[in-house]
């Protein structure tokens, strides 16, 4: 289980994070929404351990990612996966490699497993044939895809996706949430999902958290967040311009 | 506030900001050196920033090299033959390349081809989210990205160097020889006479400090690059004008404490 505790974070002046207090169920797929800037993609850095609070804790089955010693937290965050928002592929190395990476940096696997666990994982996400293109050759979608097999070949126990259909095509960000769902329920792995996608997300997820102000103000099923009267909520997700939320 | 308390405002500030970068490099700096002694020790990847930073920068280094001896050859020649002395051409042109031009010439072409593209490398992935996806997977970035480099830095310096002198002395002597109608043996004979191990080693020394130097610092700028393409181009310019610029003041202090 993730528990993020009285969280802040500031960047200069700015207060992006002020007091956020979620749980995250294991085994449970969970969507984070809000409206852009709002510091979704900060909170899902503080859960993997790329930054640190200034103030408040995540906790990971307990333990605190902030504070352990440098061999736990490695081992911690082992167990984590993570699909950057631009895929965060490595441009010198073609798909192929980019997959086989984490096994080649992290296992003692001989090359030929690691051969066919590659292009096992690369057909799975349906771009067998791509392994010797590089990532500047490929579609923005292609990338994601290819940041999800290199993601999910290590088998990690908690997978955060940052936009994963961010600047898609319709068709190529319901395929893209098809697979994540179905990678979801085969391998049983607690998923956050930061995404805009509203409502096709809701179909995916056991439950949704909005990000408002620096604080999380929705936790629910998808069901609760269609039925709830908050009018931040409200406005949120009917994507109406009249309402509390500003437009800035 | 009053007007007489801005410019001390403006000196602290700048002052701040000055120590507070400093503190920043050491601390990366001290990283990295934390990280180059613990295993796993990744050779392959030391052997391919070897080739990036040695092998690609070497036809620089060939031409610079012996334009630079060929060009020593003539002005000294010129300012040689006013005492009638120019039968010391040979030890003169070695020893300036030996000692100064060739470690610091070298080190400022490797600034100028592979620095300029180390920073402009490790901004990319910063501002890509590349670095973040290696932390991500458990791979510590200084471990995976800076000690590679650092190490590169260290071992192509000196052969770069050492390529750079032996062409430049080689360059003096066809200008000496082919066009000042010096003899050959008088060229390499005072050559023989007058260069010692120690000068050798010497420029050897200078050469390592400042591999460690432009890795330094070019790692240092991509690492902590600004936002977006215009970040990484600033980061980029930083680290060639800091390297640069710490190339001639540490040659300074190195010439200094090895001469005294």
């Amino acid at each position: 289980m993730i528990k993020v505790v009285d969280l802040f974070k500031s960047f200069k002046d700015h207060e992006v994070l002020s007091g956020v207090n979620l749980t995250i169920a294991s085994g449970c797929s969970t969507a984070l929404i809000g409206g852009s800037g709002q510091g979704k993609s900060i909170l899902l850095k503080h859960i993997i351990g790329l930054l640190r609070p200034d103030k408040g804790k995540v906790l990971v089955d307990n333990q605190d990612i902030s504070k352990l010693r440098r061999r736990p937290r490695k081992q911690l965050k082992e167990r984590f996966g993570i699909v950057f928002q631009g895929g965060a592929l490595f441009d010198s190395l073609t798909v192929f490699d980019n997959v086989a990476f984490p096994l080649r940096e992290k296992t003692r696997l001989k090359e030929p497993v690691i051969r066919d666990k590659v292009l096992h994982e690369l057909s799975r996400v349906g771009l067998s044939g791509a392994e010797n293109k590089y990532p500047s050759e490929i579609s923005g979608g292609m990338k994601k895809r290819v940041a999800l097999a290199r993601c999910l070949i290590m088998n990690p126990e908690i997978v955060l996706f940052d936009e994963p259909t961010a600047g898609l095509d319709p068709l190529i960000g319901k395929a893209i949430h098809r697979m994540i769902w179905e990678c979801q329920k085969s391998f049983k792995f607690t998923a956050l999902i930061v995404t805009h996608e509203i409502p096709a997300i809701f179909s995916i997820v056991d439950n949704i958290a909005m990000l408002y102000n620096g604080k999380i103000i929705f936790t629910g099923t998808p069901e609760e967040i269609r039925a709830s009267q908050d009018p931040v909520v409200h406005q949120f997700i009917h994507g109406e311009l009249e309402g509390p939320i500003s437009l800035k | 506030m009053s007007w007489i308390l801005i410019p001390f405002k403006i000196i602290g500030s700048y002052t701040h900001r000055f120590i507070r970068e400093l503190g920043r490099m050491a601390c990366f700096i001290a990283v990295s050196l934390f990280w180059m002694v613990f295993p796993p020790y990744l050779l392959q990847r030391v052997i391919k920033q070897v080739h990036f930073i040695g092998v690609k920068t070497t036809p620089v280094i060939v031409l610079t090299g012996s334009f630079t001896g060929m060009v020593l050859a003539l002005q000294t020649y010129y300012a040689l033959a006013k005492f009638g002395a120019e039968s010391s051409l040979g030890p003169v042109v070695a020893l300036s390349l030996i000692r100064e031009l060739g470690p610091v010439i070298s080190a400022l072409m490797v600034t100028g081809c592979a620095g300029s593209a180390l920073t402009a490398e490790i901004g990319i992935m910063r501002i890509t989210e590349q670095i973040d996806a290696l932390d991500a997977m458990a791979l510590n970035p200084h471990k995976y990205l800076i000690v590679p480099n650092i190490i590169a830095g260290i071992l192509s310096l000196p052969l770069l160097n050492a390529i750079f002198v032996v062409l430049g002395v080689f360059g003096g002597y066809a200008i000496s020889v082919g066009l000042m109608d010096l003899s050959s043996g008088t060229y390499f004979q005072g050559i023989r006479d007058f260069i010692k191990t120690k000068d050798i080693f010497e420029g050897l020394c200078k050469s390592l400090s400042f591999g460690f130097l432009i890795t330094w610092i070019s790692c240092y700028k991509g690492y902590f690059t600004g936002y977006g393409a215009e970040g990484v181009s600033k980061s980029t310019i930083q680290s060639v004008v800091l390297s640069s610029v710490l190339i001639l003041i540490w040659d300074y202090f190195m010439t200094s404490i090895m001469i005294l």
